[in-house]
């Protein structure tokens, strides 16, 4: 560098003609010594690897040897996972700047004229420096499907049990091969006339699910012109023999039995008491069928799977809204700031509604700013690989797949650098358009 | 808005200050659903990190039978021994610092290179300059995935692959268009007469950089900074493909996940760690943050 003072700065018009050009030679030196570095990194880590890139997608995966022409681009229209690919961006690209912009928009609306939103835009903004790897740690751990363990399906099922409750007995079954499946619960295959009296004896109970206050089973007792019969758990320790009620064997009360006609109709249903012991008095003669009903054995909800291949895409979308939301906001906001009161009011004072005000005068001024958070998203989106890879199980990852995971998968997990650069064309093809667009604001702006 | 109005009206009228009050509690109770919205929202958007930060502190045990909203109600389940587990796990603590080197040189590099392209090209004076500039702009463009694939292969052969070097010239080079591009459009609002000044006071161009250049660059500097710092402490994918023994700490996090699936115990601290000190520059840094992301600085 110049390290030499510019002490002899020449007068005008008295300089030399050949000392000016040493001038300007030392100048143009000292010029190339500033930009010399960043030249030299831009020259070997974007220019050529642009170029070799570019190449390498016209060779097969064994190297420069082999040249393959446009076959890597058939490849990458024909390969179904590769397609998924493709499509799956599409939807991201269609659906997600929109939804983010949408958000941030309202946010910002919301937030305009509240004091303490500071805290909300706070935190709303901060997922913003969290990386997108942690983000989809974050949520694969909040969408797993066991409602024990994922925070949304426990949440869901909170909701959902209130409306449909599980059984007692979610996964009981008859202890004997009299007991059949029958209407969805369990049925006793011999018909039983008044006087009679049914065993329904259950296993495959865990000791936890055995209802509070169960007491010892008791054997029922036959009682004139009335079925009564016992439910219980045909289990003790040791086993005990199948059929029959033993001592330590628990009744299982609050179990709906039905009694059933001739004719598969139902005529009663009765709840068991702490013995296990129900009784259906007032029966007409004939012959019925005594079976635990269905409520008993419904399964609670079990859990969406978030993480599966139908809402996979879905799943990561959401979070990756949850962490951009605040971007489009805090542009959004600062847009929205700039717009003067003075033409809001002026058409508030022209008689429009609210709406119309922000529908007609705020969004259209807004435009340029919802234009960048559109541009920037759609850009991101299409070198969008951190989502994929933290969420998407393995199961569902040909599911889940974008074009900049892909390219990394084929290049370096299946080792064909000719199809991974072929990818990575691709993206570059996608991204240039767009940035072209930037690129022309940027001139206007210089 | 209401208060300035009220205040204004005030002075004026004293009557008003009971109307203005009136309004003002109307208008608060009418807002009264936005409030409660802005709430539930924050909460809402709060539920993901805070329930890795329950699980991070969990005991091993209580997370496999149990979920963090349930460890809540038990704080015998809390324990610190993960986090004390996990810093004396020396994987992870190589890769903290790992990463820790890798943003501060690749933060500290890029602003450097691009401070001196960028005043170059604001106000020196070279042949062809203005398409220089250009092309700087126009490499904008090219994504990090056109890079992988030839600089994998360059560093295999320099002996660069799976070290801190390789990672922060790749971080490097990236940061250029943008950082260069700012900074140009940022030094060249200086005002020309202080540059002349310095000129004809005999300053070197050097001087001139250092002394004057990057002092009343600090704001632009500073917002660049920031973002590098989030975009290298948050990088993904380079890590992963540049590096396999010395991988920076979230590409380690990563294959844990891939291996073993279910060790939350190990890996929901060290996500945390690794969210935290983004969070914590951010919550430092906050305006500049702002600033340069309303600059358009976004890649």
């Amino acid at each position: 560098m110049t390290s030499t003072p510019i002490s002899a700065e020449p007068l005008p018009g008295a300089a030399a003609p050949h000392s000016a050009q040493q001038e300007k030679r030392r100048r143009t030196l000292s010029a190339l010594a500033f930009v010399g570095p960043a030249v030299f990194f831009l020259l070997v880590w974007t220019v050529y690897p642009t170029i070799y890139t570019i190449t390498r997608s016209f060779f097969g995966k064994s190297g420069f040897s082999s040249f393959v022409g446009i076959d890597n681009y058939k490849t990458l229209f024909s390969d179904h996972v590769i397609r998924t690919a493709i499509k799956n961006n599409f939807i991201w690209v269609v659906i997600v700047p929109f939804a983010v912009t949408f958000l941030g928009l309202i946010f910002a609306v919301l937030t305009e004229r509240i004091r303490w939103a500071t805290a909300f835009k706070v935190v709303v903004f901060a997922p913003l420096a969290i990386s997108l790897f942690a983000t989809g740690v974050m949520w694969r751990v909040m969408y797993q499907k066991d409602p024990s363990q994922g925070a949304i399906n426990a949440a869901v099922k909170a909701v959902s049990d209130e409306f449909s409750k599980p059984g007692t007995l979610t996964g009981a079954q008859g202890s004997s091969p009299k007991l059949v499946p029958a209407h969805g619960g369990i049925q006793l295959n011999q018909t039983v006339q008044p006087g009679g009296t049914a065993l329904l004896g259950l296993t495959a109970i865990p000791a936890p699910d055995v209802p509070a206050g169960a007491k010892q089973a008791v054997h029922p007792q036959p009682k004139s012109g009335a079925i009564t019969g016992v439910v219980w758990r045909d289990f003790k320790p040791g086993g005990g023999t199948p059929g029959k009620v033993e001592s330590q064997e628990l009744g299982l009360p609050g179990v709906t039995v039905v009694l059933r006609d001739a004719n598969d109709k139902k005529v009663q249903s009765a709840k068991t008491g702490a013995d296990g012991s129900f009784a259906f008095d007032g029966v007409g003669s004939g012959s019925y069928h005594v079976a635990i009903s269905k409520s008993t054995f419904a399964k609670g909800f079990a859990g969406i799977n978030w993480l599966g291949g139908s809402l996979i895409t879905l799943s990561m979308i959401i979070a990756y809204l949850w962490a951009s939301a605040g971007f489009a906001m805090v542009v959004i906001g600062a847009g929205l700031a700039s717009i003067p009161r003075d033409t809001l009011e002026a058409a508030r004072t022209d008689g429009a509604t609210e709406f119309q005000v922000f529908r007609r005068v705020t969004v259209p001024l807004l435009a340029p700013v919802l234009t960048v958070v559109l541009v920037t998203q759609v850009i991101g989106i299409l070198k969008l690989f951190d989502i994929v890879y933290s969420i998407a199980p393995g199961s569902t990852i040909n599911n889940a797949t974008l074009l900049a995971y892909e390219m990394y998968r084929r290049s370096f997990l299946q080792n064909d650098f000719g199809l991974g650069s072929a990818v990575a064309t691709f993206i570059l093809v996608l991204v240039i358009p767009i940035l072209v667009l930037r690129i022309r604001d940027f001139r206007r702006e210089v | 808005m209401g208060t300035a109005e009220a205040t204004v009206g005030a002075r004026r009228q004293p009557v008003v200050i009971e109307e203005s009050f009136a309004t003002k509690l109307l208008r608060g109770l009418s807002k009264a659903p936005i409030h409660l919205l802005l709430v539930l929202l924050a909460l809402l958007w709060l539920v993901p990190t805070f329930g890795l930060f329950i699980t991070s502190i969990a005991k091993p045990d209580a997370i496999g039978t149990g979920a963090w909203w349930k460890v809540l109600s038990h704080p015998s389940a809390f324990t610190w021994a993960n986090y004390s587990h996990m810093f004396h796990t020396h994987s992870i603590t190589s890769a903290l610092i790992r990463t820790a080197i890798i943003t501060a040189g690749a933060t500290a590099l890029p602003l450097l290179i691009a401070a001196a392209a960028g005043y170059a090209f604001a106000w020196l004076e070279f042949p062809g300059r203005d398409w220089y500039f250009l092309i700087v702009i126009g490499l904008l463009v090219v994504p990090v995935q056109m890079a992988l694939i030839p600089i994998y292969r360059l560093y295999n052969g320099a002996h660069l692959y799976d070290t801190l070097y390789g990672l922060i010239l790749f971080h490097t080079a990236f940061a250029l268009p943008f950082a260069i591009f700012l900074l140009r459009n940022f030094f060249i609002g200086i005002p020309r007469d202080l540059m002349e000044a310095a000129r004809i006071d005999g300053a070197s161009e050097a001087r001139i950089f250092f002394r004057l250049i990057l002092p009343l660059g600090v704001p632009a500097l500073a917002s660049l900074a920031i973002f590098q710092v989030l975009f290298v402490w948050n990088d993904l994918l380079v890590g992963l493909t540049l590096a396999q023994s010395n991988q920076p700490l979230n590409p380690l996090i990563a294959q844990q996940l891939r291996q073993f699936g279910s060790n939350l115990d190990v890996i929901a601290p060290a996500a945390f760690i690794s969210l935290v000190v983004p969070l914590t520059i951010f919550a430092l840094f906050q305006r500049y943050f702002v600033q340069g992301l309303l600059a358009g600085s976004v890649k």
